[in-house]
């Protein structure tokens, strides 16, 4: 380690896709850092990036379609440029993934602890025998009850909840130090999604991992994340601890999409406040500031937004970064006056 | 499971029920609706020079002028009872299962079936086991490496190989390997395995692989389409993100799901297979099944045709039995009851 690299540390990551309409920028530039038991949320709308960057992180994007540049660093070692091979070895066992639907991400064919075996076994040296224990010792822990039993069930015999459990039990099987979770309560009812947060949450804490939740749920942010970084069209447009950017956030993509997020403290008549306009295509992303056409504050940039791209600064104190051309003073004074009142007054 | 089998069961015998009324009417209801007599029947089996007497006795001797449904009965009971047959001389028992008496050859067709179901039998497995391993292997390879020249030339062959009937692919392997280069047999032949297995794989080569070129070519279209769209599944995706290495991800993932299908159509096309595979045998001279269906039909022997006929439906109702109870083996999901 010849270089002071945090435990996950993303530089520049660029995934481009070659496409018959013209390439797509799925992800542009974005870095970020993560350390062990941290937790770093991703938010932002579909088609943002979000999960293109957790399976970059992997590295599952097929070679031959999807360009990906930059580099990531994992433990002192970096991914984007190393062999296939190598990376592969690095799945499951240093980073694993849970994905949005276990329904549709577990083989409908093989039993659920034949699947965490396999996990197991791939980068394990064991028998059978100890990978099917450490199999129901894993469901267990995950909170599936009757784990020797439950063993051998099919995934369409497990409840949407309890499916989701054994896709988290399959993930940390490996005792992974990056656990990445793309949408992992989307898929679950209300009641089910507080208890696999909690979970999650629990589970963090015990293997001491780093955290990636990619969602679009604010809600499930705040509830886990250390830190947030904000998505639009491939690029970081605000990023910061979790309290500053709920509390002070300074983008106006943030600002409507704290907007457009329904509470329950509210009353039942107030209407969510929606962002104007549509999510940009990714081949034909506007000019400038790439939220320009859809930012209601866009005319106090005098024409820069139109124009030119804006950089990710620092922007109120600490880590907070945001990529917008309003002064942060401005911004904050926008924030407290004009937005969070109408929030407020919901 | 268990009723499910003996429903499905009692469903094969009402198939073969139904198959055996539809088979007996069209050799036995369809000449008399034409306008055949039971006279003008038998004429066909005593010759026409024979005279009324002869005609006559025939006439008994086939039964030929009870009532339809007393015909048809004679005929099933037969196959459990067995049935006493009048050949003019003598009377000859024919055991169960008596699937009746070769007009012309005045044999039992049983025994001649199960002489003959041993070629057919080689040549649909030996066929099927080639162009499954093929078809598969090439239609999983298309998939992966999908627009790639592989890809292109494989399907390319594959539409050819669906196209073109066997009559013209075995004559072209007989002219060429046969008659040119003298490598087996000419015009075909057959040993049987117990015999010499060497000659008989030798003797079976080729009509092999004009069968097994016209079905895996269906396969590895079929293949490549389920590869195609269970490679996309986030299945697939989620094994990779265990680790697994990319041939586990492809077989043991990928084409696992992709199976079930080509299963299915496994499953019937060997049934409908072990009824005869006429146009091989033809092509061949192998003395299958389906070598004796044509023979009965050129000759107007009906017990033969009907036979082949019933062996056949037997073959592809078991098969369907078969295949069935395999879809719950190979997905869990589907629950048999």
């Amino acid at each position: 380690m010849s270089e002071d690299h945090s435990f996950l540390d993303v530089r520049d990551l660029r995934i481009h896709f070659r496409t018959d309409d013209g390439l797509v920028r799925s992800v542009d530039g974005l870095s970020f850092r993560l350390e062990r038991g941290r937790t770093l949320g991703i938010v932002g709308e579909s088609g943002s990036g979000k999960s293109v960057t957790s399976l970059g992180i992997l590295g599952l994007h097929n070679k031959r379609n999807a360009q990906v540049s930059g580099e990531i660093w994992l433990e002192g070692a970096e991914l984007v440029n190393s062999p296939p091979e190598a990376v592969r070895k690095l799945r499951g066992r240093k980073m694993a993934m849970i994905f949005q639907d276990p329904l549709s991400a577990m083989h409908p064919y093989y039993t659920v602890g034949k699947q965490i075996i396999e996990a197991y076994r791939v980068h394990n040296n064991v028998s059978k025998a100890v990978a099917r224990k450490h199999a129901i010792d894993m469901l267990g822990r995950v909170g599936i009850p009757q784990p020797a039993r439950r063993v051998d069930d099919y995934p369409h015999q497990f409840s949407g909840g309890m499916r989701q459990r054994a896709m988290i039990a399959m993930a940390l099987s490996c005792d992974p130090e990056l656990l990445i979770a793309d949408e992992p309560t989307t898929a679950l009812d209300v009641t089910v999604q507080a208890q696999i947060l909690d979970l999650m949450r629990t589970l963090q804490h015990e293997f001491n991992s780093a955290l990636i939740i990619i969602t679009h749920d604010l809600g499930v942010v705040a509830e886990l994340s250390d830190e947030v970084l904000v998505m639009y069209g491939g690029r970081c447009v605000e990023f910061g601890p979790a309290t500053t950017v709920f509390d002070r956030p300074e983008h106006p993509y943030t600002w409507g999409l704290l907007g457009s997020m329904p509470r329950l403290d509210r009353g039942v008549t107030d209407r969510l406040l929606p962002i104007a306009g549509t999510p940009p295509s990714m081949i034909n992303l506007p000019s400038g500031c790439h939220f320009h056409p859809r930012c209601a504050y866009e005319p106090r940039t005098g024409g820069l937004g139109r124009t030119v791209p804006p950089e990710l600064n620092r922007a109120g104190g600490g880590s907070h970064l945001v990529r917008c051309h309003l002064p942060s003073d401005e911004r904050q004074r926008i924030w407290s006056q004009e937005v969070k009142p109408k929030l407020e007054a919901q | 499971m268990l009723t499910f089998i003996i429903r499905r069961l009692i469903g094969a015998v009402l198939t073969l029920l139904v198959v055996s009324m539809i088979t007996f009417g069209i050799f036995y209801l369809i000449p008399r609706w034409a306008g055949g007599s039971a006279e003008s029947l038998a004429t066909r089996y005593v010759g026409r020079t024979a005279n009324p007497e002869q005609v006559q006795a025939a006439v008994k001797a086939l039964g030929l002028d009870q009532p339809i449904y007393l015909q048809y009965w004679n005929w099933v009971k037969s196959i459990f009872a067995g049935a006493d047959f009048n050949t003019g001389t003598s009377i000859e028992h024919c055991p169960a299962p008596c699937l009746g008496y070769s007009f012309i050859g005045r044999n039992p067709v049983w025994p001649d079936l199960l002489d003959r179901l041993p070629v057919t039998t080689s040549l649909a497995f030996g066929a099927a086991i080639i162009w499954l391993i093929s078809g598969v292997a090439i239609g999983v390879l298309s998939a992966l490496r999908r627009g790639s020249f592989f890809d292109r030339a494989a399907m390319g062959v594959a539409l050819g190989g669906v196209s073109l009937p066997i009559f013209w692919t075995g004559i072209i392997c007989l002219v060429i390997f046969s008659y040119g280069l003298g490598w087996t047999a000419p015009g075909g032949a057959y040993t049987p395995i117990e015999q010499n297995p060497g000659l008989w794989a030798y003797d079976l080569i080729l009509p092999w692989i004009t069968l097994a070129l016209l079905f895996s070519a269906a396969y590895a279209r079929l293949t490549r389409a389920g590869m195609l769209e269970t490679m996309g599944e986030d299945f697939i995706r989620t094994a990779r993100a265990k680790g697994l290495e990319e041939h586990t991800v492809v077989t043991r993932h990928g084409l696992r799901a992709a199976l079930t299908p080509i299963v299915t159509i496994f499953g019937l096309d060997v049934g409908l297979l072990l009824g005869g595979a006429i146009l091989t045998e033809s092509t061949f001279s192998l003395p299958g099944l389906g070598k004796y269906a044509i023979d009965g039909i050129v000759a107007n022997d009906m017990p033969k045709v009907m036979g082949v006929t019933l062996l056949a439906a037997f073959f592809v109702v078991i098969a369907n039995l078969i295949v069935d109870l395999l879809y719950a083996v190979i997905d869990p999901r589907v629950r048999l009851g």
